[in-house]
């Protein structure tokens, strides 16, 4: 990048100088931590709340489905992963239409007592690739019900123009394909959208290491949201400390600013006082 | 939904066919949605509620009457991403 400095994504740089991070905001909530972690495929809450706790991460985000009534009484989720330590980001994963959707960020509004929701309308099964056009649909009518929308989107940034447009304080496009973990696979694209649009932009999906976030925070992104990576890892609470740390890294390369990349050596030590023999 | 308890369809004694959370069942006429949740032993549990795609808000429950053929969603968070 040609200025790496400049934030793509609009925010101030506050932390610019120095050895601080500056945080982010999306709609009224305020952030330190640029790292969101979700809450499915964990062995149990604890491992979940020692992961989220070791990852540092403010934001958590969590699925609505049907009660099981079948199932033993015991601790559920919000019971470990308590809304009074979290902000409680609930998604409308595994919705097909912008209908499903909709009813579903609205139970979740009802559920949580938030008007975020991260929406998700997924128009394949394999890929789990959004539809963008019933997203589009749904964010609207969420919108205009007040929602702080947060919508899961394809990396187009066509897409992302178009739900800035209509009122979503921040997109949240795909790296690669949900729970893939094969890392950011289209670099460009995520570089043209931090330059297209000016509200935070959450890379939502397909980081697979730490390695990975820390790539996608290099590149300007506002924020990562993740989850297969650090509940997959051969361990998962180590994970969870190396995306704290690769999300940091990251983020402050890109306040920092990489030198220029060239393709010859330049030499470190000086040449002048080198002594001949 | 929201049908008057003096509906004669609804009356006490006689059952109502609702479905709840896909399954079919059978509750006794007059039923609220805090019946309804109180007979699941969900009352004191973090749930949101639909019925028939719409929103029940807690602050309704006593009020939203069953009647047959309601759809009901049940439904609470668990672990997503």
């Amino acid at each position: 990048m040609s200025n790496p400095a400049k934030t793509a994504s609009g925010e101030a740089t506050k932390g610019n100088s120095g050895t601080e991070i500056s945080g982010w905001q999306v709609g009224e909530w305020k952030f330190e931590s640029r790292l969101i972690i979700g809450t499915g495929k964990y062995e149990s809450f604890e491992q979940n709340l020692a992961c989220a706790e070791a990852s540092g991460a403010e934001m958590i985000t969590v699925a609505l489905r049907r009660v099981n009534f079948d199932a033993a009484k015991g601790p559920r989720l919000l019971d470990v992963i308590s809304p009074k330590k979290f902000v409680i980001l609930p998604n409308t994963a595994g919705c097909y239409t912008a209908e499903d959707a909709v009813t579903t960020a609205r139970l979740g509004r009802e559920l949580l007592e938030t008007n975020l929701i991260k929406l998700e309308v997924i128009g394949d099964e394999r890929t789990l690739f959004p539809d963008v056009p019933a997203t589009l649909e749904a964010a609207k009518t969420l919108i205009e019900d007040g929602f702080t929308v947060l919508p899961y989107i394809t990396d187009d940034p066509v897409a992302c123009q178009r739900l800035e447009a209509m009122g979503c304080p921040a997109v949240m496009p795909l790296a690669a394909p949900i729970g893939s973990g094969m890392g950011i696979r289209n670099a460009a694209n995520l570089r043209i959208i931090l330059e297209t649009v000016e509200v935070p932009v959450i890379v939502d999906a397909g980081v697979g290491t730490a390695s990975d976030a820390a790539v996608a925070m290099e590149l300007g992104a506002t924020a990562l949201l993740m989850n297969t990576a650090i509940a997959h890892a051969k361990d998962p609470l180590k994970m969870a400390m190396a995306m704290k740390q690769g999300v940091l890294a990251g983020r402050a390369a890109y306040e920092a600013g990489r030198m220029p990349q060239r393709l010859y050596a330049s030499a470190s030590s000086p040449l002048d006082g080198t002594a001949t023999f | 939904m929201g049908e008057a308890p003096t509906d004669s369809a609804n009356a006490v004694g006689v059952e109502v066919e609702i479905v709840v959370n896909g399954d079919a069942t059978k509750l006794s006429g007059s039923s609220s949605v805090a019946d309804l949740l109180v007979s699941l032993d969900m009352s004191d549990r973090r749930v949101a509620v639909a019925v028939n795609r719409n929103i029940v808000v807690r602050s309704s429950y006593r009020d939203v009457q069953l009647a047959s053929g309601d759809r009901i969603e049940i439904l609470e968070a668990v672990g997503g991403g």
